[in-house]
């Protein structure tokens, strides 16, 4: 078995102070302001610190509001890679792997593990250079899947339900104004023609009262 | 192999078309009749927790496992064809309900026209205004004929909208445009999303017909003639790849599922994957029954005297081809029918229009908003247009969730990441929609499908090859509709307008839609199809194949609707008259 890893951040940066141990119970923390050790499924800690930088540099926290950061959207990327997304348990995985044309969809062979696995050998140091140096290094890589799909999951970590460990404390869906699964819209959708209607979002777990089981659990 | 005691029916595929076969047979025969369907059991209760975007939206849980099984693609015979490994132009569900269980629930009917294409084509415009390499066909029946049927789906489904030609009278307001309807619709229209009304005002100002969508996430409480209640769409926006929360949504597991649970002559088997139709060519040619692969690996034959594929297009035409039931059809010489016909649907993003002020587009359903059909017929004047047939626009509010719906940008914004491109796709997240078209899909002699030479599904047999892509036809189609939305979205008072770039070469990777069809077409004659239009197979009368694998080529609209009326109609001659004269209906 691995070493066990640890991320830490400061719980004053993320957005939700809800954090998940290894046997998936949530906590909120007493002190938001004491850093937290998250652990890892799937990253090295050294993994993780690149993805999160690289994560913070495509959705950057800023001016326009808070970023992947905020949302936690390495601990979700984690998550997703250990769970049956990250070794393609859906997949169509079978050889001959072929050549094709670009509207035949992706022919490899590499799983999401294997392209952050392979991806961040080449993203060495990635989290200790200047934004700047983080912007060039990635623009070198912009065109790779291995890009594509960073960028791709980072938008997932910011935007899912919080079950899945990314838009900790739904930071991403108060950016957008999404107000998560609501129930009912019957009496607003005919009222707001033309302005912001922008209920407080509630999460999956909120609204139904039950606990669902996301599936990066599931084997 | 296990042989099972014979069943009166078996049915092969738990979707729409299997469980409404189910259920008429169920409940106005005494038969004895077993559904085996591959996927997962499914019950209305599993979506009153489903709503999460990643899971079903993105990650696609409800869709076919195709670690199992896919299809493989290539776009002309002379090339080699390789797996789609991932899910993308076209979305297969799996388990009880099938497609039906995450659909958007949009019911339009086809236009009276469609069923005799060839024909009305030809004397029209003459046989040189047809597409070379066309391979259409008249369906063998007509829309008159076929009309009480759409009715009876009308009442099944509780579907909502407003008639727009009542038994011959135009009605303002709905779609005048659509062939006649002997009733009108069971519910009011439903409510209006702010983009579709926006869509219908500008429309109505450039002097086009719109109306409400027909939708089958209904506007109010219903209770069917099967005594089926369900109570009215809440437009929570998780319609599509999501089982309705709230049961409004029409789907098999809550309109058929219940009424079959309560006979004791329909089994339901799940975890059922049935590999090949057993059948005799003589004496009397007939099926004997399925062979299928249970949840533990058990190789099962179940006997039956009436058999019945419902298992989507591609399953139906696949194990036809793996049974060596009828001629594979042959590109070469266009002989052979099984496969042939092979058409998908013009449906594209013709306008993707960016406002100033916010739509609230989480609120809506699947099939709330607004139509036109204006080009959806043949009677224009097609001076110049360089293209047969058409297709209709709508503007609906499917109800938007941020990971899908972020980052969409007007092209005047080049950056794909970091904090420029974060503050655009921030401030246009709200502000963005898009006018749809969807267009007819000819079917020509050169796509279709059969069995792949190289790769093969888990238990080892051959994937379905599919070999298919645009023709001349559908991009002028295309490059006629995108001018048309853009000019409705100035209309719509859009700041920015993205026009559709045009279509290529057929695109796996871009959703199109779930509207496949062909490879067992229905016909007048077994020469050109696979079956009548009562859905029998010409060589085997006691096989009935349903679903949109019997249409000669695809139609604008959306197919299931008419998937059910002949389902019904199949069902009305097997009861009245096949049952009790077993053999070829006509």
């Amino acid at each position: 078995m691995r070493r066990r890893h640890f991320l830490t951040l400061s719980a004053a940066t993320l957005g939700g102070v809800l954090v998940y141990s290894l046997d998936r119970k949530a906590s909120l923390l007493a002190s938001p302001h004491k850093p937290v050790r998250i652990p890892l499924r799937f990253f090295t800690e050294t993994e993780a610190l690149i993805v999160a930088a690289t994560a913070s540099r495509i959705f950057p926290s800023d001016d326009s509001g808070p970023g992947a950061r905020e949302a936690g959207v390495a601990i979700f990327i984690d998550r997703q890679l250990a769970g049956p997304y990250g070794r393609d348990r859906f997949r169509y995985t079978q050889p001959p792997f072929e050549d094709a044309p670009r509207e035949l969809g992706y022919q490899g062979s590499a799983t999401p593990r294997q392209i952050y696995r392979q991806g961040l050998k080449g993203l060495e140091g990635f989290h200790l250079l200047a934004p700047a140096g983080q912007d060039h290094a990635l623009r070198k890589i912009e065109l790779t899947l291995f890009f594509s799909l960073l960028r791709q999951n980072t938008i997932e970590g910011m935007f899912c339900d919080p079950m899945h460990g990314g838009n900790a404390g739904m930071v991403g869906w108060q950016l957008v104004g999404f107000p998560g699964p609501r129930m009912s819209n019957f009496d607003e959708i005919e009222k707001y023609y033309g302005q912001a209607f922008r209920p407080k979002p509630m999460s999956l777990r909120q609204t139904t009262g039950s606990k669902v089981r996301p599936s990066e659990e599931e084997l | 192999m296990k042989t099972l005691p014979g069943a009166d029916a078996v049915i092969v595929g738990g979707g729409w078309a299997g469980l409404l076969m189910a259920k008429e047979l169920g409940t106005r025969t005494s038969l004895n009749i077993v559904v085996l369907e591959r996927g997962p059991s499914r019950e209305p209760s599993d979506y009153t927790t489903d709503m999460d975007e990643l899971d079903y939206s993105i990650r696609l849980r409800m869709m076919q496992d195709l670690s199992q099984e896919t299809v493989t693609l290539r776009h002309d015979a002379t090339r080699r064809a390789v797996p789609l490994r991932q899910h993308g132009a076209f979305l297969p569900g799996a388990g009880i309900g099938g497609s039906g269980e995450h659909w958007n629930a949009q019911v339009p009917r086809f236009l009276p026209d469609c069923f005799e294409l060839l024909s009305k084509t030809t004397e029209r415009y003459g046989a040189n205004a047809l597409p070379e390499r066309h391979a259409l066909r008249n369906w063998g029946i007509t829309y008159d004929e076929l009309e009480p049927f759409y009715t009876r789906v009308d009442k099944l489904l509780g579907t909502s909208g407003q008639a727009g030609n009542l038994r011959g009278k135009l009605i303002d307001g709905g779609n005048i445009f659509e062939g006649w309807r002997s009733e009108d619709y069971p519910t009011p229209p439903t409510k209006v999303p702010y983009f579709s009304a926006l869509f219908r005002d500008a429309a109505k100002s450039l002097g086009y017909h719109p109306y409400p969508a027909p939708s089958a996430n209904i506007s109010r409480s219903y209770t069917n003639p099967d005594g089926i209640s369900r109570g009215g769409c809440t437009y929570c926006g998780f319609c599509a790849k999501f089982g309705c929360m709230v049961g409004a949504k029409a789907q098999p597991t809550n309109l058929l599922l219940p009424v079959i649970q309560k006979r004791n002559n329909v089994a339901l088997r799940t975890a059922a994957w049935v590999r090949r139709i057993l059948f005799d060519s003589s004496p009397r040619p007939a099926a004997r029954g399925v062979t299928y692969v249970d949840a533990t690996g058990q190789e099962i034959f179940q006997p039956a005297s009436l058999v019945f594929l419902a298992s989507w297009t591609f399953n139906n035409t696949r194990l036809l081809l793996l049974s060596g039931i009828g001629e594979p059809y042959d590109p070469a010489t266009a002989r052979g029918t099984v496969g042939s016909n092979l058409t998908h649907q013009v449906t594209v993003s013709a306008a993707t229009a960016f406002f100033d002020q916010p739509l609230n587009r989480f609120m809506g359903s699947g099939s709330a908003g607004i139509m036109f059909s204006d080009f959806d017929r043949d009677d224009l004047d097609r001076a110049g247009l360089n293209f047969i047939r058409g297709g209709y626009f709508g503007a609906r509010g499917y109800g938007f969730q941020p990971i899908g719906a972020f980052g969409v940008l007007p092209n005047s914004i080049k950056a794909s990441w970091g904090s420029e491109w974060k503050k655009a796709a921030v401030h246009y997240y709200d502000r963005t929609a898009t006018i749809g078209f969807s267009g007819e899909h000819l079917a020509y002699k050169t796509n279709f499908m059969d069995l792949d030479p190289v790769y093969k599904d888990k238990l080892g047999d051959p994937l379905l090859r599919l070999t298919l892509d645009w023709q001349e036809n559908e991009r002028k189609m295309a490059d006629f509709a995108t001018p048309k939305a853009v000019e409705v979205a100035r209309a719509m008072g859009a700041r920015e307008i993205n026009p559709f770039p045009g279509l290529r070469s057929y695109d796996s990777t871009r959703y199109n839609s779930t509207h496949i069809q062909g490879g067992t077409i229905m016909g007048d004659s077994p020469a050109h199809s696979v079956v009548s239009p009562y859905l029998q197979h010409w060589q085997l009368p006691n096989l009935f194949i349903l679903g949109g694998s019997a249409f000669p080529q695809n139609a604008s609209a959306n197919p299931t609707p008419t998937v059910l009326a002949f389902v019904y109609r199949s069902a009305d001659a097997i009861i009245d008259r096949y049952l009790k004269h077993p053999g070829p209906l006509s």
